[in-house]
């Protein structure tokens, strides 16, 4: 583990920007949200971006290939660039688990090669939760936002900001940063630890359970009839999805340049009533069943698909977020029986 | 902040539930937190003890809900509305798009409601409890101790702004009704207007361009209530669920303000809900602000049945060249 001190900070920014392009959070208009490094950007202070970090590696929309037409032939382009390396600081512990989460679906077959591109040339640096929100409830799912991961983990106090490397690139990482830091013990950041779990434990939601969810749960849940009641302010807008960092459905698209076809992809969302629509029609005709199927896939389908891992990491966005303030934490507590 | 409390709000809705008059109420529930509370439709006495809440966080605009609501049954429901809900709900009828006889409407007074982001910008991000008491707000946050606020620094844009303490429409008024308010919404229009046309463009570009289209401030505006939304349509050409190029959120934001003008009451639900704190309301108020000026003032739902001017002709209107040299920003 290395240190320095928080004066030091815009040095090593400006250090890592020589090499990778760097991104991180800063206040805007929106709230905070990532955006790249340059002389003079000042870091926010708020505990998380108001969207989700998925953009990196699954933007919102992404040019899959191109076609051009001439006559009757048709050239397909391909459009994929090899990413450029990019360094992300500052991601907390629950968007560090979105990124495991999503790699779950695009690492695996069929090979997301897009994604795939980006995640390899991103060195990740999270930074540990000192003040959680009262929206937190990552520890639900088992994450400790106390020891967040990423190719780095960052601790910072008042005056001083701890690096400790997980990873090769993370080994990368400290070699960049070296001459701005000095060697200390793994214990110097365990009071910063202890501090924050002591308030995780304080948190309102520090109690939501996930025992009544999970593989298996399909039958005992999806026939319950609270469903209707939950979701019967729902607007069908696509917020909560956008917002959160582990929705990964999407739809592709073909744009008519007049000249060929650009086919892009770009965000879905499972309360818009064309979603997965098919020749035959839609599955889900209704808001209830849109709105069961979000909550079903990251409390049941995906945990029973990926080893127990729920699909759900606790950010508190579609708390925050939602119009009429619905979200899985209502869900869960009705559902649970917690209500 | 209010004035009246949801003690009487849930007597009035177990007197009418009781007595037969209407068999559920469209009210909000209580959350998780304070601040948090959700549109529900209450079918027992008992839900409504329990769940029943109204507070200064009790803004969502009701009006639309009604729609929906009164498809699903021939009887009665009963519905809060504040001032500003009220003209949502003449502006719906006007457009025939639920059933009045299955609706017993209370208006209810309202001080104004509070922005949960304002508040957490001037205390802290992590909010333990909120609590009224008059014209001030006390909060209780996680690291930062305790804060009274002024409930006037923490209201809603379109509430800071608000048009009108007067209900247009209801079956029964709780308390004294108010009177429409000379307001100072159009402020940030007249601002926007005296930029020059690139700074308007970069304004607009820098607000719009975070647009994630996510629908919320179409999906919630009551003045959108298309069965199939042209957006959503895949037959349309026009369906979209993100940007297709740089000019297309634009595109889609500025279609819908042209759509809805005319009908728009400024209930303000569209700044409310956007998850990317995009002032939209600016789009729809330009509109009203033109219309006022090219025809003379008109108020979207003050009078159910209105003809609203942009789809009325008299042979006094507005030449369409001179409506675009004025809209330009020289229509004072």
């Amino acid at each position: 583990m290395r240190k320095c001190s928080l004066n030091s900070l815009s040095d090593i920014f400006s250090k890592i920007s020589e090499s990778n392009t760097l991104y991180l959070p800063v206040d805007t208009n929106e709230g905070a949200a990532f955006k790249k490094w340059e002389e003079g950007t000042v870091m926010s202070e708020a505990l998380n971006t108001n969207r989700s970090a998925k953009d990196f590696f699954f933007p919102q929309t992404e040019d899959l290939m191109e076609f051009t037409v001439n006559k009757k032939e048709i050239e397909i382009i391909d459009t994929r660039k090899e990413s450029e390396d990019f360094v992300v600081f500052g991601v907390r512990a629950c968007d560090m688990r979105s990124f495991e989460i999503l790699d779950r679906v695009f690492l695996t077959e069929p090979y997301d090669s897009y994604y795939a591109t980006k995640r390899e040339h991103s060195t990740i640096v999270t930074l540990c939760c000192t003040r959680p929100n009262e929206t937190c409830f990552c520890t639900a799912f088992d994450i400790d936002p106390t020891n967040a991961g990423g190719d780095v983990t960052a601790y910072k106090t008042e005056e001083e900001i701890f690096f400790k490397s997980n990873t090769p690139k993370g080994e990368a990482f400290m070699k960049i940063i070296e001459a701005f830091t000095e060697e200390t013990s793994d214990d110097s950041v365990n009071e910063i630890k202890d501090k924050t779990k002591a308030i995780l434990k304080k948190l309102p939601l520090a109690n939501l359970s996930k025992d009544s969810f999970g593989g298996g749960k399909t039958e005992e849940l999806f026939e319950r009839e609270e469903w209707e009641e939950l979701s019967s302010a729902c607007l069908g807008c696509g917020t909560c999805t956008f917002v959160c960092p582990t929705c990964q459905c999407y739809d592709i698209k073909d744009y008519n340049t007049g000249k060929g076809v650009i086919r892009y992809r770009c965000w879905d969302s499972c309360m818009y009533s064309d979603f997965t629509k098919m020749a035959h029609g839609n599955s889900r005709n209704t808001q209830i069943e849109r709105f069961r199927q979000r909550f079903m896939h990251k409390l049941v389908y995906f945990p029973e698909n990926n080893d127990g891992i729920f699909g759900c990491v606790g950010c508190g966005r579609c708390l925050s977020k939602c119009p009429i303030s619905m979200n899985i934490v209502k869900v869960m507590k009705t559902l649970g029986g917690d209500k | 902040m209010q004035k009246i409390t949801k003690d009487i709000l849930i007597d009035k809705s177990i007197e009418l539930l009781s007595s037969g008059k209407v068999n559920r109420v469209l009210g909000w529930k209580n959350g998780e937190f304070d601040y948090d509370v959700t549109p529900y439709v209450f079918k027992t006495e008992e839900e409504i003890k329990n769940d029943f809440v109204f507070n200064g966080f009790s803004g969502a605009n009701f009006s639309k809900y009604l729609v929906k609501e009164t498809l699903k049954s021939e009887e009665k429901v009963l519905v809060f509305l504040k001032p500003c809900d009220t003209y949502s709900f003449n502006q719906l009828l006007t457009e025939n798009r639920f059933a009045r006889e299955r609706v017993y409407a209370v208006g209810i007074p309202c001080e104004g409601m509070a922005d949960i982001s304002k508040i957490k910008a001037l205390t802290d991000e992590a909010i333990s409890k909120i609590s009224f008491e008059g014209d001030s707000i006390k909060v209780d946050t996680l690291y930062e101790g305790e804060f009274t606020l002024k409930c006037e620094d923490v209201l809603l844009e379109r509430c800071v702004n608000c048009k009108s303490k007067k209900h247009v429409a209801y079956d029964e008024l709780i308390g004294e009704d108010g009177e429409v308010i000379d307001s100072h919404r159009f402020d940030q229009v007249e601002e926007l207007e005296r930029m020059t046309e690139d700074e308007r463009f970069l304004f607009w570009q820098n607000e719009l361009s975070r647009c994630i289209r996510c629908n919320a401030c179409r999906d919630v505006c009551p003045a959108c209530t298309c069965e199939k939304c042209v957006f959503d349509n895949p037959e349309s050409s026009l369906n979209n669920k993100a940007i297709s190029d740089s000019f297309e959120e634009k595109m889609f934001h500025i279609i819908r303000a042209f759509h809805v003008a005319g009908r728009c009451t400024d209930c303000g639900e569209c700044s409310r809900v956007c998850p990317q704190n995009i002032p939209l309301h600016l789009l729809n108020r330009k509109f009203i602000k033109d219309i006022n000026s090219f025809y003379g003032d008109y108020q979207a739902g003050e009078e159910k049945g209105a003809r609203a001017p942009v789809v009325n002709f008299t042979f006094d209107d507005i030449e369409p060249g001179e409506a675009v040299k004025r809209g330009d920003g020289d229509n004072a």
